[in-house]
């Protein structure tokens, strides 16, 4: 076996292993640890594939910046286990059904037969001092600009989203703005009051 | 490196909408004051000079710029001037709604603002990128909206559901592009019927794609069998969001449906006419069916409109038969009419609910129709157009809209398609009259005076007057749904 091969099974086995631990492993956290794994591999296999670039921001956007925010809040929330379980097994024989049926035709479609390397066959190797990095900037900017666009709007939307569902203008809350407080001076506290003195 | 800066002439509604979100994001922050109203305005605004910039860069022919990513056609531009005539009118109807339950704040209308942007994209993406991004943008705000009224529990989970189910749909569509991209090595449409056509694609991987892609179609249009989200979540959001999705999106959905299944893949058109067939037949049963049982009136307009749906659905599979597509340009348009009738109607139906409710009241049960004649003759009469209209009853907008349907199924061969969808029809007057005849035969249960602003009821007599004259003219909505669609390709 090439030593290529090799280590593309090697990251797939993994990869399949903890994608599948991810959705059978009881604690979310632990969960969120695999997810962590599954990345890393998929990060791997797309460096074999040389898409460098992608490989390093999978691992940098999803590893280091998702991942860790959704840990944190996995970790914040108090999670009933017992609640999430109720009627899994009623449910079951229905998902379990419609999920291998699905599987079997993913297998049927998805197997050497269509995507085998007689129907696609491998793609001619770059050439020396070629890219990825700046191909792919040069086509976000100039080709691709409208849905870059786009999406940052999709952002905007998320974002807003977020802002409008989760802030709240409280009454009745006894919150002083530091800024004020620190701003306070002498004669906004202290009023001298002038008056003759009193004789006994 | 040879880039030539794209033609924005044909984009110029998506560019100026997308300016005046960022600018009414500002306008709102900077005039807090002010703010609620000033959103409102502008947003009105944007509508109103949107459309006239759609129709001054109207282009008689099919432009495409940004590489091909965009496309401009008659039949994106038409859409998308019903797509801001039903936004301008559903956040003017929801209004009051929305500022009696205190929920009317200005990230509302700037949601509803990306939102109708999101549908622009949708509406003219000749590409699966922007269309998929414009689709996400219209689902994300939608969802938002469905959760604004934070305090109420029903509406939250309404929220949950509509988000866990649209991204498990969102999804399914993605997988079937990548399936079809696998299959031709292409994302825009034109090269993936070119690659069809020409039958370099592989068949089956082409199908399994498509299954998926049917499915996340008929996800966003709200038909069988992934329809269980609708009366949810129909149900659960407040009035004036229930209005929205009711209509604008459903012509987006529709414009997805053109520009992936038509554009695309008119090819596979058999295949995928089978499935549409088990979806538009499905629909129409459960709809109607379903629809007699409810007591809720918001319910029982979503399984109405699942039915309506599913009448669209008729029309888009009655394009091809046996590789002719003789009757595709007649069956589409038919389609196309039925989508806009629907949405018109639906307008109205929503509307009337907004009208009967107030501070503290939701007109939303069949029982809140009672008497309405007593209290108000002149909106129970709109309301009976309306429900006579959706019956398919002569001569209103939704006849003419169910008879074009039904002619193009009857021309391609189905006429077993279109008995079924008679009988069912008629099964589903039931639930229409009913409503009629508690509205003009049940004493009052409350005989307080209806209260809403002059506006709403100005516009609400004007769209139910609307649907009885359109249903007198039926002929030039028709033929500007032909025209456009004939000129698209």
């Amino acid at each position: 076996m090439e030593f290529k091969t090799f280590v593309f099974y090697f990251l797939a086995v993994i990869m399949v292993f903890a994608a599948l631990r991810v959705i059978t492993v009881r604690n979310p956290v632990h969960a969120a640890l695999f997810l962590v794994l599954t990345f890393f591999n998929a990060g791997g296999i797309w460096l074999l594939l040389q898409a460098e670039f992608l490989a390093i921001t999978l691992v940098m956007v999803y590893v280091g910046a998702v991942m860790v925010l959704f840990l944190f809040v996995v970790m914040m929330l108090d999670i009933n286990l017992d609640r999430i379980r109720e009627g899994f097994w009623s449910y079951l024989p229905v998902g379990a059904l419609v999920g291998v049926l699905i599987l079997i035709e993913m297998v049927m479609v998805l197997g050497g037969r269509y995507f085998g390397l007689d129907a696609m066959p491998t793609p001619p190797a770059a050439q020396e001092g070629y890219s990825n990095t700046r191909e792919l900037g040069r086509v976000l900017y100039t080709d691709f600009v409208y849905p870059f666009e786009l999406a940052s709007l999709v952002l905007l939307v998320a974002m807003i989203a977020a802002v409008a569902l989760t802030l709240r203008k409280r009454k009745g809350v006894k919150y002083v703005n530091p800024a004020d407080q620190v701003a306070v001076r002498r004669e906004g506290r202290v009023e001298l009051v002038k008056m003759s003195a009193e004789k006994e | 490196m040879n880039f030539v800066v794209p033609d924005f002439y044909p984009a110029a509604a998506e560019i100026f909408v997308a300016v005046m979100a960022l600018v009414i994001m500002l306008a709102s922050t900077f005039a807090r004051s002010i703010a609620r109203g000033l959103a409102y305005f502008l947003t009105q605004a944007t509508l109103i000079a949107a459309a006239f910039i759609t129709i001054y860069t109207m282009q008689g022919e099919v432009t495409y710029t940004f590489s091909n990513l965009f496309v401009s056609d008659l039949m994106g531009d038409f859409l998308k001037l019903m797509i801001y005539f039903s936004m301008a009118v559903a956040l003017l109807y929801g209004r009051g709604y929305l500022a009696d339950r205190n929920i009317d704040k200005p990230e509302y209308y700037l949601l509803a603002l990306l939102m109708t942007l999101g549908m622009m994209v949708m509406v003219t993406a000749n590409h699966m990128l922007p269309l998929y991004i414009g689709l996400e943008m219209m689902s994300l705000a939608l969802y938002t909206m469905v959760a604004f009224d934070r305090d109420s529990a029903r509406s939250t989970e309404a929220a949950m559901k509509y988000f866990v189910l649209g991204a498990l749909a969102s999804g399914l569509l993605l997988y079937g592009m990548s399936m079809v991209y696998g299959a031709t090595g292409t994302l825009e449409f034109e090269g993936i019927a070119q690659s069809v056509y020409q039958q370099v694609a592989n068949e089956t991987v082409l199908m399994f794609g498509l299954v998926f892609l049917v499915a996340g179609i008929s996800f966003k249009l709200g038909v069988v069998p992934f329809h269980m989200w609708v009366p949810d979540v129909y149900q659960g959001a407040p009035t004036a969001v229930t209005l929205v999705i009711a209509t604008a999106p459903k012509l987006a959905a529709f414009a997805m449906a053109v520009r992936l299944l038509i554009w695309g893949l008119f090819d596979l058109a058999e295949h995928w006419q089978t499935m549409l067939m088990f979806v538009a037949v499905g629909s129409i049963v459960l709809g109607n069916l379903a629809a007699i049982a409810q007591q809720n009136m918001k319910r029982m307009l979503a399984y109405s409109g699942i039915s309506h749906m599913g009448f669209v659905v008729l029309g888009l599979l009655a394009g091809v038969v046996n590789g002719d597509g003789h009757f595709a340009l007649n069956a589409y348009s038919s389609a196309m009419f039925y989508a806009v009738a629907y949405v018109i109607m639906s307008l109205a139906s929503f509307g009337m609910i907004i009208l009967l409710s107030r501070v503290g009241f939701e007109a939303e049960n069949i029982d809140d129709f009672k008497g309405l004649n007593k209290r108000s003759p002149w909106f129970a009469l709109m309301m009976m157009f309306v429900m006579f209209s959706m019956a398919g009853i002569p001569f209103f907008i939704g006849f003419f809209a169910k008879l074009s349907v039904l002619q193009a199924v009857v021309a391609a061969g189905y006429f077993w398609l279109a008995v079924v969808a008679v009988v069912m029809s008629v099964i589903g007057a039931f639930y229409y009259l009913r409503v009629v005849k508690v509205m003009y035969f049940d004493a009052p249960d409350d005989i307080s005076p209806i209260q809403a602003p002059a506006e709403l009821r100005v516009l609400l007599s004007a769209n139910g007057l609307a649907i009885a004259a359109l249903g007198l003219a039926p002929q030039m909505l028709m033929s500007l749904c032909a025209y456009a669609l004939l000129a698209s390709r």
